[in-house]
């Protein structure tokens, strides 16, 4: 029996540890509400960077201006910089940030394991395949784009089909990343091949410079490319986040808690390739978002899915936009963004390492 | 609620691990399965839990043969609670119960707050409600152990199936969980386990089965749990005795004796 002291002991505990959970609750509501704020931010301030420098007041002004259909008062360059070079650029580049980081921290939940980036499956390798053909015959943008596109699904279709011929049902997910790793070598070697193939003095450099990644040439068209697979890529990922939770606990666990593991890991694995291969084919190859925006993510607002998905979101698309406008503006000759991914992404997750609560890795 | 296991034969492909097996299990009562190391204890429990086929035989849940149902549908009845182990992601305690209410939910749905109420009664019967907002990760094994077991209960099943639940514990800690698998059981869940301690059947079991590379038993803990059994499964000389409690029920325990 209780007396009534230990009950109202309890009492008090139990109304304590709600307040604790309410307010834990509500510091992660704050950290979005930033998040979504930085994110505006950082879209908005990118349209004044670059080599036509345009203040944020005109950009406002236009804006509105634009939305209430108020009669024109700037100059066709300014129209023409923002319309057609910096609205698509900024577009894209929030696009793929998001789209990359999303696939990563699913792939993440998915493997197990927070090692894990976007191209586990080939996806990257795969898409960069496809563009050097097209490239090696001449194809126009779009070709390019579009051949990328199919050869990263390809790639991470070849990469299921091998692993589900291996079978070994009890290791599945291993087989996949093993798999995924062969599939990666063999199109890395196929695009070695195609530039040892390619003419030096046409095809070659291009061929090198889409490698390296860039939203240089970024046009409607391309926003457009995206839009469609970025979506088709993210809504059944957002709906079906909460389940990426208890995926991350292992096959046998999920299974027993009524996942049907097979099931959710095929349309976790198509919706991440659509949004890989879309991303890179659009922007060529952009290493290190997938990795370390997941784990920055995951220290801002914790490891559940169901914050985690969208936190990635955000902050993905304010960082590739952020560091598009360094390539892009610090420089008198544009940086290939893929090199600049790079060159801030491994100092920048050493850091997390570093810095990282413990456990939170 | 009844468990029927009827003449099963489990294994990975075409190993037959074990063979011919029978047993039942229903509400109220606690079954432990004893024996050696690699005589096919987890093979069996793969096979219950539907992660493996049997290659013959069959389990029957309800009268109802347990093939044919969904993951979902079985993760209602049966709650799995695994060897304490550390996953990749930091979630909180509370995170992790709540993933027992996935059979629960819709395709697309996440956890609501009735869904949060049932977990927090989960920790609040087996005492731990203390440990809700703590990282999983940086738990101890003992805590880690018992909010598996919370999150088994989290999916309100009508059996829970240990593996192991005592393995890696201290000795304080697997009498604890010793406790609450009694009490649970008083409340009506039926529930098969594992255990390497003999000595912990005589405190929780109400049934025995003893497996060994050629010999199935299954009956009372007096029945199973005899010195000639236990020397003949782990090849060791073992006496049994028993002691007088405070209430005066009697106790056995065993004894190893070394040669």
């Amino acid at each position: 029996m209780h007396s009534v002291n230990e009950l109202r002991l309890e009492g008090r505990i139990k109304t304590f540890d709600d307040a604790s959970l309410k307010k834990e609750k509500k510091t992660t509501n704050y950290i979005m509400v930033i998040l979504v704020f930085i994110t505006v931010a950082a879209f908005l301030i990118s349209f004044t960077l670059g080599r036509y420098s345009i203040s944020i007041t005109d950009i406002l002004n236009i804006f509105i201006s634009k939305l209430f259909g108020l009669k024109t008062t700037w100059s066709d360059t300014v129209e023409t910089v923002i319309f057609n070079v910096r609205i698509p650029r900024i577009l894209a580049a929030m696009l793929i940030g998001a789209a990359l980081s999303l696939s990563g921290a699913c792939y993440q939940g998915l493997f197990k394991n927070p090692m894990v980036s976007p191209d586990i499956l080939g996806a990257s390798s795969g898409a960069g395949f496809g563009a050097c053909i097209a490239i090696l015959m001449s194809f126009g943008l779009v070709g390019i784009q579009v051949s990328s596109f199919l050869f990263g699904l390809g790639a991470v279709a070849l990469t299921f089909f091998i692993s589900s011929l291996i079978g070994k049902k009890n290791n599945a997910v291993l087989v996949l990343i093993l798999t995924g790793m062969v599939v990666s070598t063999l199109f890395s070697s196929f695009i070695s091949l195609t530039k040892y193939l390619a003419d030096p003095n046409s095809k070659l450099p291009a061929i090198t410079f889409w490698l390296m990644g860039g939203l240089n040439s970024t046009s409607t068209k391309d926003v457009l490319m995206l839009l469609a697979p970025i979506t088709i890529g993210t809504i059944p990922l957002a709906l079906l986040r909460w389940k990426i939770n208890v995926l991350s606990f292992g096959d046998e666990e999920a299974k027993s808690l009524g996942i049907n593991t097979s099931r959710l890991r095929l349309i976790v694995i198509i919706c991440s390739t659509l949004l890989t291969a879309a991303s890179v084919s659009v922007c060529g190859m952009i290493g290190w978002i997938g990795l370390i925006i997941p784990h920055l993510s995951r220290m801002l607002v914790g490891p559940n899915y169901k914050l985690l998905l969208p936190a990635s979101f955000l902050v993905g698309s304010a960082y590739l936009v952020l560091v598009d406008d360094i390539a892009r503006s610090l420089f008198p000759l544009e940086i290939p963004l893929g090199i600049l991914t790079s060159l801030i992404g491994a100092p920048f997750f050493i850091y997390l390492l570093v810095k990282g609560k413990k456990g939170w890795i | 609620m009844k468990l029927d296991i009827i003449r099963a034969t489990c294994g990975y492909g075409k190993k037959k691990v074990a063979e011919n097996i029978s047993l039942s299990v229903q509400s109220g009562e606690v079954l432990c399965l004893l024996g050696p190391n690699g005589v096919g204890k987890t093979t069996l429990f793969k096979s219950i839990l539907g992660f493996l086929r049997l290659m013959d035989g069959e389990i029957v849940l309800n009268g109802e043969n347990m093939i044919k149902m969904s993951k979902s549908k079985l993760a209602k009845v049966v709650g799995y609670v695994p060897q304490a182990h550390t996953p990749p992601f930091p979630y909180t305690v509370l995170d992790v119960v709540l993933m027992g209410r996935t059979a629960h939910l819709g395709m697309f749905s996440s956890p609501t707050d009735n869904d949060r109420r049932i977990a927090e009664e989960a920790l609040d019967t087996l005492g731990i409600s203390f440990l809700k907002d703590k990282i999983y990760t940086e738990i101890s094994g003992g805590e880690r152990q018992m909010t598996l077991i919370a999150r088994a209960l989290t999916q309100e099943p009508d059996i829970l199936i240990m593996d192991e639940p005592t393995s890696n514990l201290d000795f304080g800690n697997q009498i604890r969980v010793l406790e609450r698998i009694n009490m649970l059981s008083k409340k009506g869940l039926a529930v098969i386990m594992t255990s390497h301690f003999p000595n912990h059947v005589f405190l929780c079991s109400t049934k025995v089965a003893l497996m060994t590379k050629n010999l199935f038993k299954v009956g009372s803990v007096d029945e199973i749990v005899t010195e000639e059994n236990l020397r003949s499964a782990y090849g060791i000389n073992v006496k049994i005795t028993s002691t007088v409690d405070e209430s005066g029920n009697i106790i056995k325990a065993c004894i190893p004796l070394i040669n």
